[in-house]
C-alpha cells in the first residue's frame, strides 16, 4: 500500500539526482575552464557552486523531517542515511571543483601553461568515477558501485606521479614554481572528487545490500 | 572529455523541492489569521465532581487541518476531545467554566441543544461499534434516517458518497444487506466513519481511533484521514506519536489536564520549545 | 510425586464424577417418572373432541375441555395486554433513566412483589374488578366474576417478573451503542426505542415467554376473579374457564371419566408450558 507520503522519498531522490548531475558538470567544466584558460567558465563553476550547496541545505532538512516524521526502516532508512552522505560527498567535490576552477583563472591570467602532466587523465577518470557512482545510484546497480572503488587507485597512482613530475619541474627552473604548485593542487582536488565519488559508491552498496564495505579490505582503495 | 549523461536514465533539470528554510514544508506553523478557526477554546475547566480534569485550556484549532492531541494516559486528552461535541457531559458530576466557540458560535450558551451540536460535530470511537441489529447499510444511514430523512434517492446517494470517503465502497458495495458486524474489524471501524460522515458534521473528532487496529487496517485509516482533511476539521486524540507526527498539521500535547505545547508538528516533534515536550516526543517521560 | 499417589488422585477423580452423575440422575429422574407418568395416565383421553367441545353434564362421558383451553389462552393474552407493557416501560426507566436511589427502591419493591403468593393477587383483583365500584358517580364497573379480573391477576404477577427480565437483558446492551447514537445527535428517546430495544429484541420476548409460562399453570388467582365456566365464554366480562381451574374441578370430582380428563388436561397444559420453554430456548440459541 502506498502511502501518501512515500512521495516525499521520491522527491528525495530526484534531489540527489539532481544534486549529482550539477556537481559533475561543476567538475567538468572546472577541467575545461583549465585546460582551455577560460575564464568565464570558470565563473560560472563558482555560481553553479551556490545551486550544489542550497541543494545540500535542502536534502539534509528533509531528511531529518522525514526521519521524525515517517519514523522510516530498512531501505527508507538507508536511502536517508545515504542521502545525507551523499549530499555531504558531492558537496565537497563541488568545492573541490570551485578551487580548481578558481586556480584555472589564476593560471589563465598568469600565462600559457604548457604541460599539464596527467590532469586531463585524471579528470576523466575522476568524472567517470562520479558518473559511475551517481548511475549505480539511479539504476541500483550494486555490481557496478562495487568495482568503483578499486579503480581510485588509478588517479592515487597519477596524483602521485604529478606530483615527482611536477616537484621536478619546481627545481629545474624556479620561475615555474607558482604555476606548478597551482597544478599540485589541482592534481590533488581531482584526487579527492574521485574519492568522493568511491565514497558515493560504498554508500550504495550500503543502500542497496545493507552492507558497510568501507574501509574493508576487499575494497581497499590503495595505500597512501 | 565527454560529457554524457548517466546511462539510460532522465535527469530533472530543475530543483523538486520546497524552500531551503527548514520549516518550509507542510507542518509548518501557518501565520495566525486569515486561516479559519474552527474551534475557539478560552479558560476551559472541566470538573468531574471534586476531580479537576482540564486546567484553564487556551486553544485555537484551525479549520479544515488534521490538530492531533497527544499526552500520556490521564492526561485529560479524551475529556478535551469530547468536551467539543459535549459528550462529557454524560458523565456524571461534570461541570465546566470558560467557553468554546464553534466557528464564533457558543457551545455551551444555555438553550443550545446538544444534540444539534452533535449533528455538525461527529465522532469515531477507539473501538468500533456498528449497530448489530442493523446491515451495513443501516449502519451507515442511521443518523439520517432517525433524525427524520425519508427521500430514498438522496439517501441512497449519501450512502454511496460516505462509504466511497471512507474508502469502503468497493469491498461492501455487494453486500450492503450484511450486518454491520460482518466485517473485520479495521472494516467496522471505518464503517464507523462512513456513518459519522453520512451526517456531513463539519468536524470530525477522533478518539484514538486506530489503537485497535492492524498495521494495515490503521494504514487505511491514515490515508483516509488525509483525504477527508481537504474538506473537514479532523481532531484526533492517539497516544501513539508516530502517528500523530504521520497524520497531523498540529499537535497539542498534554499533561495533567494542562496544554503544556501547541503548535505544527513539524516543530513539536523537531524543535520543541518546552522541555516536557521534547522528554514526551523522544520517550524519556515517566 | 510417587506413582502411589497418582493412583489416589485417580481414584479420587473417578468417584466423584461418578457421584456427579448419580446425583443429576437422581435429580432427572422424578421428573422423567412425573412426565412418563402424565403421558400414561392422559395420553388416552387426548383427542379432537378433547379440544373442540364442551365438557359433558356430570357423570356422562365424551366431552372435552375446549372452553378451559381456549379460555386459557384469553387469560394469557390479557395477562400480556395488562402486564407486558408496565413491565417493559418500567424495565426500560430502570436501565436507561432513574437515578441510583430510586432505582434500588424499584428494585427492592419488584423483588418484594416477586415473591408476592399468587392468591394474594388474586385478593387485590377481586377488590379491584370484582367488586362493584362507581367511579366519578357514573362509570361502573366490576361487578361479578369476569376475563378482565383474571387476566388482572395474572397481569399483576407478570409485571415485576418482567420488569426485573427487562432491566437485566437492556443493562447488558453494550454503553458503546447508546454512545454512538448520542454522537450522531439521535435524541435520547429514539436511541432508546431504536437501538437499545432492538438490540436486546430477543432478551425482552424470552423474558415475556417465561413470564407467560409462570403464570400458565396458576390456579389459585383464578378461583375467585376467572371463576370458571362450563360454557363457552360469550364475553371478557363474563366468568372464563381455565385449564387449572377444570383441572382442579375434575380431578375433585367422584367421576372417573372426569378423572381421566384431568389428566388428559395436565398433560396439554404441560404441553403448552414445554412450547413456551422451547421457544425461550430456541431465540437464547448462539448464532454462528
Amino acid at each position: 500500500m502506498k502511502r501518501y507520503f512515500h512521495h516525499e522519498l521520491e522527491d528525495l531522490r530526484k534531489n540527489i539526482i539532481l544534486m549529482g548531475e550539477r556537481t559533475i558538470d561543476s567538475v567538468r567544466l572546472a577541467v575545461q575552464a583549465l585546460l582551455a584558460e577560460d575564464i568565464p567558465t570558470a565563473g560560472q563553476v563558482i555560481a553553479l557552486d551556490d545551486e550544489i550547496d542550497r541543494l545540500e541545505v535542502i536534502i539534509d532538512a528533509e531528511c531529518v523531517r522525514y526521519i521524525t516524521l515517517r519514523g522510516p526502516v530498512a531501505s527508507d532508512v538507508r536511502l536517508i542515511t545515504v542521502a545525507m552522505k551523499a549530499s555531504h560527498e558531492l558537496e565537497r567535490s563541488g568545492d573541490e571543483a570551485t578551487s580548481i576552477a578558481k586556480r584555472a583563472r589564476k593560471l589563465a591570467e598568469g600565462g600559457k601553461v604548457d604541460d599539464y602532466c596527467h590532469i586531463p587523465r585524471m579528470a576523466d577518470l575522476a568524472l567517470e568515477l562520479l558518473r559511475d557512482a551517481m548511475d549505480a545510484f539511479i539504476t541500483e546497480d550494486v555490481e557496478k558501485a562495487l568495482l568503483i572503488p578499486r579503480r581510485d587507485k588509478e588517479i592515487d597512482d597519477l596524483n602521485r606521479d604529478n606530483y615527482v613530475r611536477l616537484t621536478d619541474r619546481i627545481s629545474g627552473n624556479s620561475n615555474l614554481t607558482r604555476p606548478s604548485i597551482e597544478l599540485i593542487f589541482i592534481s590533488k582536488s581531482l584526487e579527492r572528487v574521485a574519492d568522493h565519488a568511491a565514497s558515493i559508491a560504498e554508500e550504495v552498496v550500503y543502500l542497496l545490500r545493507g552492507e558497510d564495505v568501507r574501509h574493508s579490505p576487499e575494497f581497499k582503495r590503495s595505500a597512501m | 572529455m565527454s560529457a554524457s549523461e548517466p546511462s539510460g536514465v532522465e535527469t530533472p533539470h530543475s530543483i523538486v523541492t520546497k524552500k531551503p528554510e527548514v520549516a518550509a514544508s507542510s507542518g509548518a506553523v501557518p501565520a495566525a489569521g486569515p486561516e479559519e478557526i474552527a474551534f475557539d477554546i478560552r479558560g476551559l475547566n472541566i470538573y468531574y465532581g471534586a476531580h479537576h480534569a482540564i486546567k484553564d485550556v487556551t486553544l485555537q484549532i484551525p479549520a479544515r487541518s488534521v490538530t492531533a492531541i497527544i499526552g500520556p494516559s490521564g492526561c485529560g486528552k479524551s475529556t478535551m476531545l469530547r468536551s467539543l461535541n459535549r459528550m462529557h457531559e454524560l458523565t456524571p458530576g461534570a461541570r465546566h467554566t470558560g467557553t468554546i466557540l464553534m466557528k464564533n458560535q457558543d457551545l455551551y450558551a444555555p438553550g443550545v441543544d446538544p444534540t444539534l451540536v452533535r449533528r455538525r460535530v461527529g465522532m469515531v470511537f477507539q473501538k468500533s461499534n456498528p449497530f448489530p441489529t442493523l446491515t451495513i447499510a443501516e449502519n451507515v444511514l442511521v443518523g439520517l434516517r432517525l433524525n427524520g430523512v425519508r427521500d430514498k434517492i438522496f439517501l441512497g446517494r449519501r450512502l454511496e458518497e460516505s462509504l466511497r470517503m471512507a474508502a469502503l465502497w468497493e469491498e461492501v458495495k455487494e453486500h450492503l444487506h450484511r450486518p454491520g458486524t460482518s466485517l473485520s474489524g479495521g472494516q467496522q471501524q471505518r464503517l464507523c466513519i462512513a456513518r459519522a460522515i453520512a451526517n456531513r458534521p463539519e468536524i470530525l473528532l477522533m478518539d484514538e481511533p486506530c489503537s485497535a487496529l492492524d498495521p494495515i487496517a490503521t494504514g487505511k485509516v491514515e490515508e483516509l484521514i488525509h483525504e477527508l482533511r481537504r474538506e473537514y476539521t479532523i481532531v484526533i486524540v492517539t497516544h501513539n506519536m508516530q502517528q500523530a507526527a504521520r497524520v497531523s498539521d498540529r499537535t497539542a500535547f498534554m499533561y495533567m489536564g494542562k496544554l503544556v505545547e501547541f503548535g505544527g508538528t513539524e516543530q513539536i516533534f523537531m524543535n520543541p520549545k518546552d522541555p516536557q515536550t521534547e522528554a514526551y516526543v523522544s520517550g524519556r517521560f515517566g | 510425586m510417587s506413582l502411589a499417589y497418582d493412583r489416589y488422585r485417580k481414584i479420587k477423580s473417578t468417584f466423584m464424577s461418578a457421584l456427579s452423575v448419580l446425583c443429576a440422575f437422581v435429580v432427572v429422574l422424578p421428573l422423567g417418572l412425573v412426565l412418563y407418568y402424565l403421558l400414561y395416565k392422559g395420553i388416552g383421553s387426548v383427542n379432537w373432541a378433547f379440544f373442540t367441545q364442551l365438557p359433558a353434564p356430570e357423570g356422562e362421558s365424551g366431552g372435552g375441555m375446549g372452553n378451559a383451553i381456549l379460555g386459557s389462552l384469553e387469560l394469557m393474552g390479557l395477562a400480556l395486554l395488562f402486564g407486558m407493557p408496565i413491565g417493559l416501560l418500567g424495565g426500560v426507566y430502570l436501565s436507561e433513566y432513574g437515578s441510583e436511589r430510586i432505582n434500588f427502591w424499584i428494585r427492592f419493591g419488584a423483588d418484594v412483589l416477586n415473591g408476592v403468593p399468587s392468591i394474594v393477587w388474586g385478593m387485590v383483583a377481586y377488590e379491584l374488578a370484582v367488586m362493584p365500584h362507581t367511579l366519578l358517580g357514573f362509570i361502573h364497573i366490576g361487578g361479578g366474576f369476569s376475563a378482565y379480573a383474571g387476566g388482572l391477576a395474572l397481569g399483576f404477577i407478570m409485571i415485576p417478573l418482567v420488569l426485573r427480565t427487562t432491566e437485566e437483558v437492556l443493562v447488558l446492551v453494550p454503553a458503546a451503542f447508546r454512545e454512538a447514537g448520542l454522537a450522531l445527535g439521535i435524541p435520547r428517546w429514539k436511541i432508546t426505542v431504536f437501538i437499545v430495544l432492538r438490540t436486546a429484541i430477543k432478551g425482552l420476548v424470552t423474558g415475556v415467554l417465561l413470564a407467560l409460562g409462570r403464570i400458565a399453570g396458576e390456579t389459585a388467582p383464578l378461583m375467585f376473579t376467572a371463576f370458571g365456566n362450563l360454557q363457552w365464554s360469550h364475553g371478557l366480562n363474563q366468568p372464563i374457564a381455565a385449564l387449572p381451574l377444570q383441572i382442579f374441578s375434575y380431578a375433585i370430582s367422584p367421576y372417573d371419566e372426569w378423572h381421566r380428563q384431568a389428566w388428559a388436561g395436565a398433560l396439554v397444559l404441560i404441553f403448552i408450558v414445554f412450547c413456551l420453554s422451547l421457544s425461550v430456548r430456541f431465540l437464547s440459541r448462539e448464532r454462528k
